[in-house]
């Protein structure tokens, strides 16, 4: 018996919404297999992965809080990535926006108003910005890579979050511990639902998803973008500007990466600290991909993802699994699911 | 001055930079032919378990190396078949290859921890090596960091002078153009990625045998990302990554170095410095735009559909 | 296994995991005590301190305990729900092992007020929520002792992390107690801008060794600056456990952290029910903080220094900030006769004599 993979005529629509869910049951499986073989029940192993995260409000909510960092910056990458402007700094961005929105919150640490908090938005947004505008600038100007230049400046960002919490952001009644004072309520995002964390955070990343969603399918500039990204030499052809397109690209994810780290500090976080994201810039390239850079499947698959670390620590409460299985079965998880969109052009043909 | 300051800072910088040159000259082979491989991170840190566990079973780091190797390769298969053969996204499995390394290295250097080993030996022939400053330097190093500089020149040629260099470029030029005239463009693409993946697994046993020689958990720290930076900066060229690695594990300890010193500038400012160089270093080279377009691959990062 | 029987047992799972929740719930529990770390247990540093504790608890309570460990937490958002679950699922004692989890878990506890809190470094306390750490520094004041006689180029070098009080004390805790027995000694720090990278430590040791230290102490995590020390035939000073296997002839000795007294005490505590709030800050003498054994090339005398200098720190005779203690501008910070409040100890931010360079802030 012999798989042979056979190319469609045409790409298959079915496919598009059943392929996650093949990759899912494909997952299920091969994550049976792992766990037994490591002497663990892997019914409950799969439980504790999937069901018991979110078998509570309160799970649901950390779901919630967990994703809208990711939907966001992936949005804002996608929109790239869609014209082939590679920006992996999104974590330096995000630490950017965190500390221009975080400074304001300290600057006006005994103001009540409830500008505070858009304010707080708008500075992190624009911190985020300012940071993709380096690659930006180096891109056009002088035709640097972006991939290095924002990767190398995500480095420079968590040093100078690193050196401003080691002093001057420090909390001046906290025995000169790295961490800034706690924000006021004014300069803590609304909360949803009493008692657990879910914040607006969560609407701002949908908002920003469907307003993707309109400025991509609807308007003249989200064309061009997709088409410098299919037939770059049309693009030009067709009189687009390259640079401009760069520029935007860059600064749209800077500043949805931006307002992420905003959000992050002035929601879950509560104040400015020396982590403030585990990697959310990096595992948001995973999340746009898997949403096939449309700002919709970015949603469901920035959700999934959350869910996948919410998993994690279930694993390791319930289940007593170290860590590092977690990595093991998330990686896993994003093998089968990127390989599995494979059957949206091909079809499996046994001989 | 020179000789007591100098050649020992010369020295530390060469242990720096050597698990990033193989790393970078690795994933310029697997770039070249069109694939963007962002699992570096991943492989280092499964060939650092890999490379490590079989030192600790067999007593020998020689042999420890070649498990380096292969347990990269052996992770690159993985994300060679997935983009490869079933057309995965190459960004996004790249990255999911690290998470999946960086968890199974864990899982399987679970026992090893604060176990210790002989580290890979310097070689030493005593008549070279007594001379003065240079001797050291030059001929006291362990056999991988020769072997670095083997890789470089070996790789440099193959890209530019051999045949199946040639057709390993023309592959990442254009795969249509290439597989019409009959080459298989998913094998050679495999083989690329094969080798990537090993090379940077010896990136990662150069950290776990010889640069610290002994395994904890996230050790590759980083490197794995720096090594595909060092890829860009270098436009594509093994020299040139050579240089960069240099360049940039140099900056590293020369700010270590300035601490020590007592240079009045905080830590983390002077830490900025390695990425901050190869940045402007970069912008300096990347001026001359067009040569720099003719070095970056035109088919990085897309799936070959050799159905069409 | 057959394709049917997979999909009968999937089947079957879907079903069980209904009635599975419900049967975790109704057993009759022993307590369950959780604890968070930072890094990876198999960092062989922090970390891996803390997991000796709770294996020690294991070890003791049997049957009577059953603990739970949550590895590599972020210190940013996902602290408080980690920390949150671990409380909402019949955890009753937690301990939270990093700076970074404090006001998580101070938020967490005022959601579980019958919970019992343990944060480790931290100095905000609540009625369910106690604080402990160790006084490191006593054990940098024999190590202090001993390098100051050990060393001959009058050089130690120190490997440091981020420039926190802890941290801090420490260097001075040596630079203080290394001049008492050697005026001539000077402290070189580099700072690595990071807790745990084997790789960037064995640099800094490297670079220290060159710059004429030859004796290399760290507040970092990995074993990776004993090794160099050992290659380079220089002294080192091991740090959160004992390090002797990385380097058996450099090892002087190293200063252990030893959770598992505190953490049997406290879990103890809460099985009698008398568990208190409180702020433990813990030495010597309750056997926090330990030395490993000294290394064979150290002189007896010197031994002999060191142990005395241990034991009157157990009795109170020997403090390791005793004035007068003068900062790098030669201002008396603590005059003679006094000894440092434990609030001075807790925020300390200034370097005295005998450091070189500046705080990096």
């Amino acid at each position: 018996m012999v798989f042979k993979l056979e190319p469609r005529a045409v790409s298959s629509r079915v496919m598009i919404y059943q392929s996650p869910i093949i990759a899912v049951f494909l997952t299920l499986l091969a994550g049976m297999v792992m766990f037994r073989l490591m002497g663990t029940d892997p019914l409950q192993a799969l439980e504790a992965f999937f069901i018991e995260p979110i078998s509570t409000m309160d799970g649901i909510a950390e779901l919630l809080v967990k994703a809208a960092p990711l939907i966001l910056i992936a949005i804002g990458l996608s929109i790239g990535f869609q014209a082939n402007v590679w920006n992996i700094g999104a974590e330096g961005q995000l630490t950017i926006g965190a500390l221009f929105g975080g400074s304001l919150a300290l600057v006006f640490y005994e103001l009540e108003t409830p500008f505070l908090i858009p304010a707080m938005l708008l500075a992190g947004t624009f911190g985020g910005m300012v940071w993709a505008a380096i690659p930006a600038l180096l891109k056009t100007r002088f035709n640097t890579n972006e991939i290095l230049t924002s990767l190398m400046l995500t480095y420079v960002a968590l040093l100078i979050l690193s050196y401003l919490i080691h002093g001057p952001l420090r909390d001046p009644d906290g025995f000169n511990f790295p961490e800034s004072r706690l924000f006021h309520n004014s300069a803590l995002m609304p909360v949803l639902v009493e008692g657990t964390r879910l914040h607006i955070g969560i609407l701002i990343a949908l908002g920003v998803a469907i307003f993707a969603w309109l400025f991509i399918f609807k308007h003249m500039i989200g064309f061009q973008i997709r088409v410098v990204g299919l037939a770059p030499a049309a693009a030009s052809f067709a009189g687009f500007k390259q640079k401009k397109l760069i520029w935007l690209a860059l600064v749209i994810s800077g500043g949805t990466a931006g307002l992420a780290g905003v959000i992050e500090v002035a929601g879950p976080i509560g104040q400015i600290v020396p982590v403030i994201s585990p990697g959310y810039g990096f595992t948001a390239i995973i999340v746009a991909f898997l949403g096939r850079l449309h700002p919709i499947g970015v949603i469901f698959s920035g959700l999934l993802m959350a869910l996948t670390y919410l998993g994690g620590d279930s694993a390791q409460i319930t289940m007593n699994l170290p860590n590092a299985v977690t990595g093991v079965f998330q990686g896993m998880l994003l093998f089968f699911l990127l390989a599995s969109d494979v059957l949206i052009r091909y079809r499996i043909k046994i001989r | 001055m020179i000789i007591e300051f100098v050649i020992p800072a010369l020295l530390t910088i060469i242990t720096a930079s050597t698990p990033l040159v193989f790393a970078a000259i690795g994933e310029i082979v697997v770039e070249k032919s069109g694939v963007l491989n962002l699992g570096v991170e991943g492989m280092m840190i499964v060939g650092a378990v890999g490379a490590f566990a079989v030192t600790v079973k067999t007593g020998d780091p020689y042999i420890g190396v070649i498990a380096g190797a292969f347990s990269g390769l052996l992770l690159s298969f993985i994300f060679g078949f997935l983009t490869l053969y079933l057309y995965s996204n190459q960004v996004a499995t790249g990255l999911a290859l690290t998470i999946f390394g960086v968890g199974f290295s864990a899982l399987l250097g679970h026992e090893f921890v604060g176990q210790t080993i002989n580290s890979l030996p310097k070689l030493n022939p005593s008549f070279l090596s007594d001379i003065p400053g240079l001797g050291p330097l030059v001929f006291a190093q362990d056999f991988m960091v020769y072997l670095s500089v083997l890789m470089t020149i070996l790789v440099t040629w193959f890209l530019m002078r051999s045949r199946w260099g040639l057709v390993l470029r023309a592959v990442g030029e254009n795969h249509d153009a290439a597989h019409s005239i009959g080459f298989s463009v998913t094998l050679i693409r495999l083989l690329a990625v094969l080798f990537g993946g090993a090379m940077a697994g010896l990136g990662g046993a150069y950290l776990s045998l010889a640069h610290t020689p002994l395994w904890v958990e996230n050790m590759s720290a980083g490197r794995g990302w720096i090594a595909l930076a060092l890829v860009v900066f270098a436009s594509w060229r093994p020299w040139r990554a050579f240089f960069g690695a240099y360049l940039f594990g140099g900056i590293t300890i020369i700010q270590l170095y300035a601490q020590g010193f007592g240079v009045d500038v905080p830590s983390q400012i002077l830490s900025m410095l390695p990425y901050l160089v190869t940045i402007i270093v970069l912008v300096m080279i990347s001026r001359d735009d067009f040569r720099i377009r003719i070095s970056a691959p035109a088919c990085l990062g897309k799936s070959f559909h050799p159905y069409g | 296994m057959k394709l049917s029987s997979i999909l009968t047992s999937l089947a079957i799972s879907a079903v069980s995991v209904l009635f599975l929740s419900a049967a975790t719930i109704s057993q009759a529990d022993p307590l369950k005590v959780g604890f968070v770390y930072v890094g990876p247990i198999g960092d062989h540093g922090w970390s891996y301190e803390h997991n000796e504790g709770r294996l020690a608890v294991e070890k003791k309570f049997g049957g009577k305990v059953k603990t739970t460990y949550v590895e590599k937490v972020p210190e940013g958002a996902d602290a408080q729900r980690v920390i949150n679950k671990l409380a909402s699922t019949g955890h009753n004692l937690i301990f939270t092992t990093s700076f970074g989890y404090m006001n998580p878990t101070l938020k967490v506890a005022k959601k579980h007020p019958k919970v019992h809190f343990e944060h480790a470094t931290g100095f905000k306390r609540d009625k369910n929520v106690s604080t402990y750490s160790g006084r490191f520094y006593e054990g940098r004041h024999v190590a202090g002792l001993i390098a100051g006689k050990m060393t001959k180029s009058n050089v130690i070098g120190y490997v440091a992390s981020f420039p926190i009080p802890e941290v801090i004390r420490g260097i001075n805790a040596v630079s203080i107690a290394a001049r008492s027995v050697n005026p001539e000694v000077k402290i070189k720090v580099v700072w690595v801008s990071t807790w745990f990278d084997p790789g960037k430590e064995a640099d800094a040791a490297k670079t220290l060794i060159d710059q004429g230290a030859d004796i290399i102490m760290q507040h970092t995590d990995s074993p990776a600056p004993v090794q160099v020390a050992e290659k380079r035939g220089v002294w080192a000073l091991g740090q959160a456990s004992d390090m002797t296997a990385f380097g058996p002839k450099a090892h002087l000795t190293a200063i252990i952290d030893n959770w598992a007294p505190y953490y049997i005490s406290r879990t103890q505590a809460v099985l009698d029910g008398t568990w208190k709030s409180g702020d433990t800050w813990g030495g010597f003498k309750s056997g926090m903080v330990l030395m490993a054994p000294y290394n064979k090339a150290i002189p007896k005398e010197v031994v002999a220094m060191a142990e005395k200098a241990r034991i009157g720190i157990i009795d109170g005779s020997v403090h390791a900030f005793t004035g007068p203690i003068k900062d790098q501008s030669g201002k008396i910070v603590i005059p003679a006769g006094k000894v440092a409040s434990d609030g001075m100890l807790a925020g300390m931010n200034f370097y005295v004599q005998g450091v070189e360079g500046k705080i990096p802030q």
